[in-house]
Parts: C-alpha cells; structure tokens; sequence
C-alpha cells in the first residue's frame, strides 16, 4: 500500500469525523465535489451534515467556526488556497486568537490553508501565510512536511483546544508518498532531526525539508555531513531541538519558502543568535524566496523561491566562513 | 407604526407586561450609562465609553422576546439596555468599566468587551460586523448537534458598519442556511462622525431584506411600543422557520460617538426633528398614559435603578485590580503549549 499527502490529510479528516460528531468540516466547494483538490473526497457521502459547502465568505466561514467552538463543536475549515484566507484575517486573528485570553473559553478551530507554491500558480495560489499567523499570540501554527505528519499532525490539531493554522503544502500532495500511516507520532510542538550531520545545521519546515535532504545528500559526495531539522510546527517553536543541533554543528542555515522580510527564518535566527551564540563558529545564514510575489511562470518561480541547489550553496557558504 | 412588511400577525406580545418591564431596564441602563460617563470624565475610568443614550428603546426590544439560556444574544456597543434585560447582572458591567480584578476578563478587556459565552452572549470585538457570522456558527453548531429547536440568535449592527463586507457575509450565510437570526439595525444617522448619505446609497436599510432573501421590518426607534412590535414579530418568524430576518431601527444618538465627542456634526434640525425623540422620555410618558405607572411609581423605578448602580459601581471600585505579576500571561489553553511563548 501506498499513501500521498493528500490521501493522508483526507483520512486523517475521516478519521476525526468518525471519531467525533462533534468534528465537522467547512468550505468552498467541499461537498459532494470534494475540493478544489479532492482532500474531502468521499467524505460527504459519509458524513452529508458536517462536511458543508460554504459560500464564498472566509471571513463569515471563520466566525462561523469561532461560534461553533463556542457551542462545544470543533470545526475544520478548508480554504481553498491559503492565500484567500487574508480575507478572514481579521477573523483569525481578533475573533479566533484571542478568544481564550478574552474569556477564558477555548476556540478549538483547525484552519487548513494550502499552502505553498507549485509551478504556474503565480502571485495569489501560492503563498505561505504561517509567519503572519505566527506572529499574533493564541495561535498553533504546524507545517508538515511528511506524510505521517500530515496524518498525524491534523489529528493533533482537531484535537487541540486552540486554533490551529494547519499549512499543508500543496507541493506535497501528490508528490509525497509513504508505505502507511503511522501508529505513532511526535507530540506537537516538537521538532525531528530529519537528517543527522555534523558540519551545519539546515532548520528547516515544510516542502523545504525536502530541498535542504536534496542539498545535503549532494554534499555528502564532498564529504559534508549536514543535519537538516524539521520544525514540524513553526508556533510554538521547539527551540531545544534547534539549539541542541547547534550544539553539535556550530553552523546554522534558516530556510523558509516564504518572503524574506522577518518571518520564521528570520525568528529562529534571532533566537539562535540570543540564546545561541557561544555555539555558533560561523554567522547563522538565512535563506528565503525573494522579496518580489510569487511569479506564474515555472523558470521564473524555481528561481524565486529557495530549490535544493540554492540551498546546496548557501550551505557551502555558510561551511566555507 | 411597525412596517411588518408582509403581514401584521402578532400573536404573543402582551404590551402591557412587556412594555413596563422593558422601561424598567431602559432606565436602569440610562442611569447606569449617565454614571459611568461622568466617572469618565472625572478620570477615574481609561480607554473610551460608548453609550446607548437614545437607543435603549431598540437595544431592549431585540431582548424583550428572547430566552435567556436558550437563545444566543450577542451586544455590541450600544446594548446596556439589552444586555440588562437578557440577565447581565449589573456587577459585571461596572466591573468591565472599573477594571476590576474579578470581571469576566479579569482586566485583559473593558468596557463593552464582554459577554459570556457559555450562556449564549458572545463576548464582542471591535471589528465591526464580526459578530454576525459568529452568532450565525453558534447557531449552525447547535442545528448540527440537534439541540437547536426553536431557540433563536439576535444581534445588532450600526448604519455605518452595513458597509462592512463582514456584515454581507454573514447575512448571506445564514440565509443560505436558514439560519434563525435576527439582525437589528440602528440606524442613528451617524457613524461616528460620518452621515448615512455617506455610508449608503440605498434609500432605506431595510430595502436590503429581500436582496438577501429574507424578511425585513422598518421600526420607529424612538417608541417603545413599536420597537416591541417588530422584534415580536421577527423573532415570531425566525423561531417558526422563517430564516434570518433584520429590523430597521430610525433613530438619532443622543450622544458623543463616544464620551470624548460632542457631536457638534449633528445638525440642530435633526435634533430636533422626530427621530431626535428621546425614547426613553417617550416611554415615561406612554407608562402614564397607559396607567401602567403613576409619577411616583415612575420616580420609585428611577431610584430603585440609582441605588442598584451606586451599589454596583461602589461594589467594582472598591476590588483589587489586576496584578501584572500574578497574571497568567498565557494566550494559549493547551497544557503543553503554556509558558512556551513568552520569551523574556
Ligand atoms: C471594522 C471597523 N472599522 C472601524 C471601527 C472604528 N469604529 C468604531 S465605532 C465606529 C462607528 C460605527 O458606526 P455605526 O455602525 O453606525 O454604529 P454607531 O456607533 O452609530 O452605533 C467606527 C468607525 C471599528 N470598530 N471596526
């Protein structure tokens, strides 16, 4: 048996229905045509009353699943891109984030933004939203970056009391396989050593994990050995793992696929500067998409964001110092 | 004078309980607002106080025909009479002002910003229009779990947060799902500062009705009675499966946008003129009239309210503060997520 990313979110949602009628899920085109990307597929035909086709209103879907947590549910929203969910920021951030800080109630929401870019899918299907919801407190933000997490994970976030900014990369879906789901999981919030080196660090998340194992994997041919951490969830940030890693190499590269201007790169940096420092033998290096959108066409859009070759350099940088 | 649009059917309101005992929260909020606005501006109370002086004839009727504890009532910021007459108690109310230690959000918010959740009140924020879509998903939640039955949602909105694109999705949602929601509009002429030609270009809110395909009633916002009326019938409809319905309030704000505003942009002509009424003068009048109360019975529910305010503020004023240092500065529920954010 095998299993893709996708087929993982869409069991992982099965599953969290079938174990609780209190789990329903809400979207854009999510019924009985099973999404923009078939991560429902089937499952409106199981479940006709809590999979739900929503109008086009992500500010009016998210006050909807903040009213719905209120009343004891725990709603799974689907934005059809993750890019559409700026317009229900406001919801997110003012109605959903502060919920429990507000009123002592928890807001137990699963927003699935997907995520990330794929080749011709330019500025406004592409983006990565995780640093913007990271940074307003009263959020999980998780960022799989494996198949079993991408199971395992959206399980954690139906069931977690708080709202979780689950950003699953689109990238991933297809692409991704694994032979089954897993039994067994990291908890949330924790990060994995998706490689172990010893020359550098890559601190990585999401589709990137894959482009920093490609890097690392053409630098063992010259003899490097680079440890490549998988975050898993960018908030709250396991910074044990991080530092524990610095530890070992002395060098560290912060890779994300979004915009270069702060964000959760930029974060772990800061973090491994203040809290790292006597650890570091080189300056930490950081590694983004540049700072323009997101373009349509494929040669322009490999050379936007960070691919494994870009990242194999900044590592030779990052060794060279 | 309600407009009930279609049909007048009027089966369960008795005026003569309902209208008395909704004065008695009209009053009890205008003394309550009148206090906490001079304790404003003697300093004593920080950030900004935004009252219903003019509107508590509105605000109270959209409650008169709900249930506590079984229908879902969510205030915004022109609602002391409403929240009053749906069973906040008054201490709550001081205390969100007073900042006491011991309010609901124990100090990390004030003013209008309260509620309670686990009994149906929504607890609002600022953004205008926000609300809605989530009275509306309390709602659906309950359609889900099948506890709904006949149990209702109300909540308001201003003229000028119409223009919101929140305030569109909402009442789109819930009438693509026929949701139980009622929506009052108080149309006070002013947003802040900004005039409702403005704000809109249609000629009456209420016009708005049939674009989303629901029921909408007209009330003048300046009686009592009528305001009872409509909210009647409304709730009547929505209770019975007749979807989302709005009702239009006319009226004028008697007040600043805020306490810090004199409202000087407010014409004298408007004031005036027949929505410049005060509702709650009106009311008064009408309890005579009607016999429901005598002056003194009029002058004993007026003191009854002072004492009961005096008492709450007293009460508030006089409990600890929030401490910084004892504070649990978790924005996060979740066991293991507590204590990992807060970088020093
Ligand atoms: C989305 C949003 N924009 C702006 C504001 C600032 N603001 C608070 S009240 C107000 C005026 C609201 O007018 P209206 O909706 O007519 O209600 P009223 O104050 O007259 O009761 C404004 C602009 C806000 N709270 N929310």
């Amino acid at each position: 048996m095998s299993i893709t990313y996708l087929e993982a979110i869409r069991e992982a949602q099965s599953k969290a229905l079938a174990d609780d009628p209190n789990v329903f899920i809400y979207g854009q085109d999510i019924g009985a045509f099973g999404g923009a990307f078939k991560a429902t597929k089937g499952l409106y035909e199981k479940f006709p009353d809590r999979v739900r086709d929503a109008p086009i209103s992500e500010d009016a879907m998210i006050g909807a699943a903040v009213g719905a947590a209120i009343e004891g549910m725990r709603p799974i929203i689907e934005m059809q891109f993750a890019d559409f969910s700026s317009v229900a920021f406001n919801q997110i951030v003012n109605q959903a984030a502060t919920h429990y800080w507000r009123t002592g109630i928890p807001c137990p929401i699963t927003v699935r933004l997907p995520s990330g870019g794929t080749p011709g899918s330019g500025p406004f299907h592409s983006q990565c939203m995780e640093t913007i919801y990271a940074h307003y407190p009263g959020t999980v933000v998780m960022t799989p970056a494996t198949v079993e997490d991408a199971y395992s994970m959206l399980l954690d976030a139906v069931a977690i009391d708080d709202p979780v900014l689950f950003c699953e990369h689109k990238f991933l879906y297809y692409h991704l396989k694994a032979d089954a789901l897993p039994k067994r999981a990291l908890p949330p919030g924790r990060a994995r050593i998706a490689r172990s080196g010893r020359h550098a660090t890559v601190v990585t998340y999401s589709a990137m994990v894959h482009e920093a194992l490609r890097a690392a994997e053409s630098l063992q041919a010259d003899g490097y050995e680079i440890e490549v951490v998988d975050l898993r969830c960018v908030k709250p940030l396991d910074m044990d793992t991080v530092l524990g890693s610095v530890a070992r190499t002395g060098r560290v590269l912060a890779l994300g696929e979004a915009f270069p201007w702060g964000g959760v790169t930029a974060e772990v940096i800061s973090r491994v500067a203040s809290e790292g420092f006597h650890l570091l033998d080189a300056a930490p290096a950081r590694l983004n998409a540049r700072d323009t959108p997101i373009p349509y066409h494929p040669d322009l859009w490999r050379f936007h964001r960070p691919t494994a070759s870009s990242v194999e350099s900044a590592i030779r940088n990052l060794i060279r110092d | 004078m309600a407009d009930l649009a279609t049909q007048t059917v009027d089966s369960d309101l008795n005026l003569s309980h309902a209208f008395p005992e909704a004065f008695r929260w009209m009053v009890l909020a205008r003394t309550f607002e009148d206090k906490i606005a001079s304790i404003y501006r003697s300093g004593k109370i920080v950030g900004g106080v935004y009252v219903g002086r003019g509107q508590e004839a509105f605000s109270v009727a959209l409650t008169s025909p709900l249930r506590p504890g079984h229908d879902v009532y969510s205030p915004l910021i022109r609602d002391m009479a409403g929240r009053a007459a749906f069973g906040e108690p008054l201490l709550e109310a001081a205390r969100s002002y007073m900042g006491s230690a011991l309010s609901a959000s124990i100090g990390r918010d004030g003013n209008v910003h309260r509620g309670n959740p686990k009994e149906g009140i929504p607890t609002m924020i600022s953004h205008l229009g926000a609300m809605i879509s989530v009275v509306a998903g309390m709602l659906l939640a309950r359609r889900l779990k099948g506890t709904l039955g006949d149990a209702v949602g109300a909540t308001c909105i201003g003229d000028g947060a119409t223009s919101t694109g929140a305030v569109h999705e909402a009442l789109n949602m819930a009438s693509v799902e026929k949701l139980p929601l009622i929506l009052a509009i108080a149309n006070n002429q002013f947003a802040y500062s900004t005039p409702t030609s403005s704000q809109f270009a249609c000629a009456d809110l209420v016009d708005r009705a049939s674009a989303y395909g629901i029921e909408g009633i007209s009330v003048d916002g300046t009686d009592l009675a009528d305001c009872l009326r409509g909210f009647a019938e409304a709730t009547r409809r929505a209770r019975s499966g007749g979807g989302p319905q709005i009702v239009v309030g006319k009226l004028l704000r008697l007040a600043g946008h805020g306490e810090h505003d004199d409202a000087t942009y407010v014409p004298e002509t408007m004031r005036c003129s027949e929505i410049g009424q005060d509702c709650l003068l009106k009311a008064r009048q009408h309890m005579l009239t009607e016999g429901w109360a005598s002056e003194a019975d009029c002058a004993d529910i007026e003191k009854q309210a002072t004492l009961a305010v005096e008492k709450a503020i007293a009460t508030a004023g006089s409990e600890e503060t929030p401490d910084p240092y004892a504070h649990d500065w978790n924005a996060l529920s979740s066991e293991a997520f507590r204590n990992q954010e807060d970088a020093p």
